[in-house]
């Protein structure tokens, strides 16, 4: 019988074997896929056991601290939201039950302090509870607070405001709001809302048609490529024949042949329109790709949250080489959809001598010593044109505030350049149909010749246009911002 | 050459250390409250395990040197896991390890000639399958999580699944001794394959047929798998024969496939197992709660206390069953894979040294009982831990020592007494032939 005992004794250690290979599987090879599944609450709830950090807008002002409940193994911390629906957007919310979202998902492990292996190793030695660490962001909270004063005014939409020489965004408003307080209790019902959307921010999510603002890309890869100087005149017909059909300037206003400032200030079509045509496809798609189109942005936002924005056809992102109208696009129509940070990227860039900063909404990580533990460096995202053609087109872009379409943007005694943007947009369903359904567009920066401040404002369906409902808006926060400074 | 005896109160003192140690940790994370209480602790342990050392000393001074400090081990780190979770559960806990102990006691008080177990197999089946039958008997049978597990009578509760085994291990250990001979001989070879003497084949229908009875009626599927590993492994050391195994193994399959496909309690059992994603808030819960535990361990765990079992600020389970059925994934969770592998060697250390005592056990009976003891006791443990760890479906055994659990630490005890008796006349017969220059007879 011993040779039997001693062959069961060998499965009873292949089937021990067997138990420590499922342990070690589950416990270490397959743990981070385990952590990452949905049904496992463990590692929020164990976050939820840490001190998140705060969140605070550039002058302090609290937007999100955690506050404790219970004490002993029941102690939890709980998000709390004081300016309430004021940074619902981009902050985002952080709960254990419904999740997290937009700044506080992206920064999650600074704000609950997973610093490295070493220093968690450190701190366990010591005895130490882990705890997050608190960031300051860029947002000008009174600032934030006019964008939504005045969308809330006006309509849906948002504004987006980024200083140019470092990308640090001051303004990140998305109308309508939404309290992140409410989320544990009402998420699915701001889920569904679908007519709203209150929980889509509009200024980095938001797809929109950019109408005339788009002309300051094509005058850039028109201008950058040599393709035209300032003083290059193109005839500026009335109506133009493009594909079969017909183009129009508003009123169908002929102006003869014109250089870049007439046709940029008036926002003439036509103009445009052979403009693009002349730049020719691949020149034109290269300079969105350099401005930042057709890619996620590369801000500090999660970038499933994010939106492209480009050419689209039925949600395919279209290159150089699909057929498009290009007279079309060179003026803001077609199939073109923009995200309100995109054109605020753009007018960024032309800011600041040509160079675009990575937009960012952190400024710096702060420990709970108090110590400054990281700190925005800016850093340049590209150099999509020259410093020569964003003067050029900085010069054109005044006109347009001084004596052209966008006048309600002029703020006294400062110089402003902006253009504006009105697509038409009949028939939308988010407006709830219609043909007076318009999207109204401003986009510019302050000072002009030393720019501080550069805004994309953008109003969904509304029957106004640009200069009438979005170029106030853009004064507003401006004005907030110089103001504040 | 150190006496049996003496090894084993040399194995006893890291043993105590260990559990003062693993209480100083618990209490250091509850409150930085490092009082007397974790030295009172190891120190009430240390002065039972010694009593029954001396115990042990005077009865059996032959006995296995390590089998009772290895059995202490566990005892104590199930004692620190579980007063970790409650510290209520482990004074109950630690009152039935003393209760265990007396039990353990009393059995080699009794049956220091276990022979006597032989005259009474037949007793002895029949009130194995008395006590299994129990659970389902009107006014005294309970049910627990759709099984019918426990019996109450008056004020005594008890899960009699766990005395049944021992039952059923004597049982086919007497009955296997006599019979392997014509089980053996009278064998057949029918189209290649060799069938055991159809005369003989009823006993192990009835074996079969209490095994596929608990799985219908009682719903325990663990303690029926773990019943009839037990037996086809007795079957196989005493008759030598695989192919016995193989049809005794196709057999429980083809009966547990029946029934997993007509009995909703064993179908869902198997979905769950297969896909626990499904329902990962109900059905699949509890398993997959028990996996993430693990992740959340990773190589080295979170330390004693650290481990949420709870979600905080409710009284949910996060891990349902910690102190029973879930109680390795806890020790995964807080000890780490290291921890993991330091208690499925201690289950491993124990089946060896059972393995060892059936080897040198100088007959038949003795031979089959220590493998039958030892087996159904290492299948337990493989049954519940293959179970949380998802490598077979998840089954409500205990975890031998280790989980909460009165009538699985009694029983337990009985069975290492019943090992230990064995062991004491092996070892005493082997050494006194060695002295005799004789060589040690293999069976009877």
């Amino acid at each position: 019988m011993n040779r039997q005992i001693v062959k069961l004794f060998g499965l009873i250690v292949a089937l021990f074997a067997v138990l420590v290979g499922f342990t070690s599987y589950w416990s270490v090879f397959d743990a981070e896929a385990l952590k990452e599944e949905d049904a496992n609450k463990r590692p929020l709830l164990e976050q939820q056991q840490i001190k998140r950090g705060r969140i605070l807008a550039a002058d302090g002002t609290v937007i999100a601290r955690s506050l404790p409940k219970g004490k002993g193994a029941a102690l939890r911390y709980v998000r709390r939201y004081p300016e309430g629906p004021l940074f619902g957007h981009p902050i985002g919310y952080s709960f254990v039950q419904q999740g997290d979202s937009e700044f506080e998902q992206f920064h999650n492990d600074e704000l609950v302090g997973n610093d490295s292996e070493f220093t968690s190793i450190l701190d366990e030695l010591r005895g130490r509870r882990q705890e997050g660490n608190d960031i300051v962001t860029n947002l000008d909270a009174s600032a934030q607070a006019v964008a939504l004063e005045d969308l809330a005014a006006v309509g849906f939409g948002a504004v987006v405001a980024i200083e140019p020489q470092s990308g640090r965004v001051r303004v990140l408003a998305s109308n309508p709001p939404y309290d992140p307080s409410r989320v544990p209790y009402e998420l699915t019902k701001l889920n569904q809302n679908e007519m709203e959307a209150p929980l889509l921010d509009r200024g980095t999510q938001g797809q929109y048609a950019p109408g005339s603002t788009f002309k300051v890309v094509t005058a850039a890869a028109g201008l950058d490529s040599g393709t035209i100087t300032p003083e290059t005149t193109i005839d500026a017909p009335g109506t133009l024949e493009v594909q079969g059909q017909e183009l129009h300037n508003d009123f169908d206003e002929s102006f003869g042949p014109i250089a870049l400032d007439t046709a940029l200030t008036n926002s003439v079509n036509t103009w445009f329109a052979q403009l693009g045509e002349q730049v020719g496809e691949d020149t034109l798609f290269e300079y969105m790709d350099r401005f930042g189109f057709n890619g996620k942005p590369a801000i500090d936002l999660p970038p499933n949250q994010l939106s492209t924005s480009g050419v689209f056809d039925q949600g395919r992102l279209l290159g150089p080489s699909d057929p498009v109208d290009l007279a079309r696009i060179a003026i803001g129509q077609e199939r073109l959809a923009v995200t309100p940070l995109q054109m605020a990227e753009v007018a960024s860039a032309v800011a600041n001598g040509g160079r675009l900063m990575k937009p960012q909404i952190w400024s710096r990580v702060v420990d709970p010593d108090g110590r400054v533990t990281d700190r925005l460096d800016p850093s340049q995202y590209s150099q999509p044109i020259s410093e020569e053609t964003a003067a050029e087109l900085n010069t054109a872009m005044q006109g347009v505030v001084r004596e052209g379409t966008g006048t309600n943007a002029a703020i006294p005694g400062v110089t402003v350049a902006g253009k504006t943007g009105t697509a038409e947009t009949p028939y939308n369903d988010s407006c709830g149909g219609g043909t007076e359904q318009n999207q109204a567009w401003f986009m510019g920066f302050v000072p002009a010749d030393e720019p501080r401040i550069a805004i994309a404002a953008t109003v969904e369906c509304t029957t106004q246009f640009g200069n009438d409902v979005a170029a106030p808006i853009f004064r507003d926060v401006a004005e907030a911002i110089l103001n504040g400074e | 050459m150190i006496s049996a005896r003496n090894r084993e109160l040399t194995a006893l003192v890291p043993v105590a250390l260990l559990l003062t140690a693993g209480f100083t940790a618990v209490f250091a994370q509850e409150g930085s409250r490092i009082d007397d209480v974790s030295l009172i602790y190891g120190a009430y342990f240390l002065a039972v395990c010694l009593a029954t050392h001396i115990y042990l000393r005077v009865r059996l001074p032959d006995a296995d040197p390590y089998l009772f400090p290895l059995v202490a081990l566990l005892t104590a780190f199930g004692l620190v896991m579980i007063y970790r979770i409650d510290p209520s559960l482990a004074r109950d806990q630690a009152n039935w390890f003393v209760l265990g102990l007396v039990l353990f006691a009393l059995t080699i008080q009794f049956l220091r000639d276990y022979d006597l177990l032989e005259r009474y197999r037949y007793t002895i089946a029949v009130v194995g399958l008395l006590l299994l039958l129990a659970p389902r008997l009107p006014g005294i049978g309970q049910q627990v999580n759709g099984a019918y597990l426990g019996v109450k009578i008056g004020p005594l509760a008890f899960q009699p699944a766990e005395f049944s085994k021992i039952c059923l291990v004597v049982f086919l250990a007497s009955y296997l001794r006599e019979h392997r001979e014509v089980l053996i001989v009278g064998a057949r070879r029918v189209l290649g394959v060799t069938l055991p003497p159809l005369k003989h084949f009823g006993p192990m229908l009835v074996v079969w047929g209490a095994s596929m009875f608990m799985l219908v009626f009682i719903r325990d599927l663990g303690s029926s798998l773990m019943f009839f590993a037990a037996f086809l492994a007795l079957l196989y050391v005493a008759t030598g024969r695989f192919s016995f195994v193989a049809i005794g193994m196709a057999m429980f399959l083809v009966g547990a496939w029946f029934f997993a496909s007509t009995v909703p309690h064993v179908h869902d059992r198997i979905e769950i197992w297969l896909d626990p994603y499904a329902h990962p808030q109900q059905s699949g819960y509890q398993i997959l709660q028990s996996i993430f535990a693990q992740a959340d361990g990773g190589l080295f765990g979170k330390g004693f206390g650290q481990a949420l079992i709870t979600i905080p600020g409710t009284d949910n389970a996060l891990l349902p069953a910690a102190q029973t059925d879930t109680i390795y994934s806890l020790i995964v969770n807080e000890l780490g894979l290291f921890g993991a592998c330091g208690v499925v060697a201690i289950y491993l250390l124990i089946a060896a040294r059972g393995f060892k005592i059936a080897l040198i056990a100088g007959d038949g009976f003795s031979k089959l009982l220590a493998t039958g003891l030892t087996a159904v006791f290492a299948i337990q443990a493989f049954v519940i831990i293959g179970g949380v760890t998802r490598a077979i479906p998840l089954t409500g055994v205990t975890l031998p020592f280790i989980s909460y659990g009165g009538s699985s630490i009694v029983a337990n005890f009985v069975l290492l007494a019943l090992l230990l008796l064995v062991s004491d006349r092996a070892r005493r017969e082997s050494s006194s032939s060695a002295r005799l220059g004789a060589p040690a007879l293999e069976g009877r």
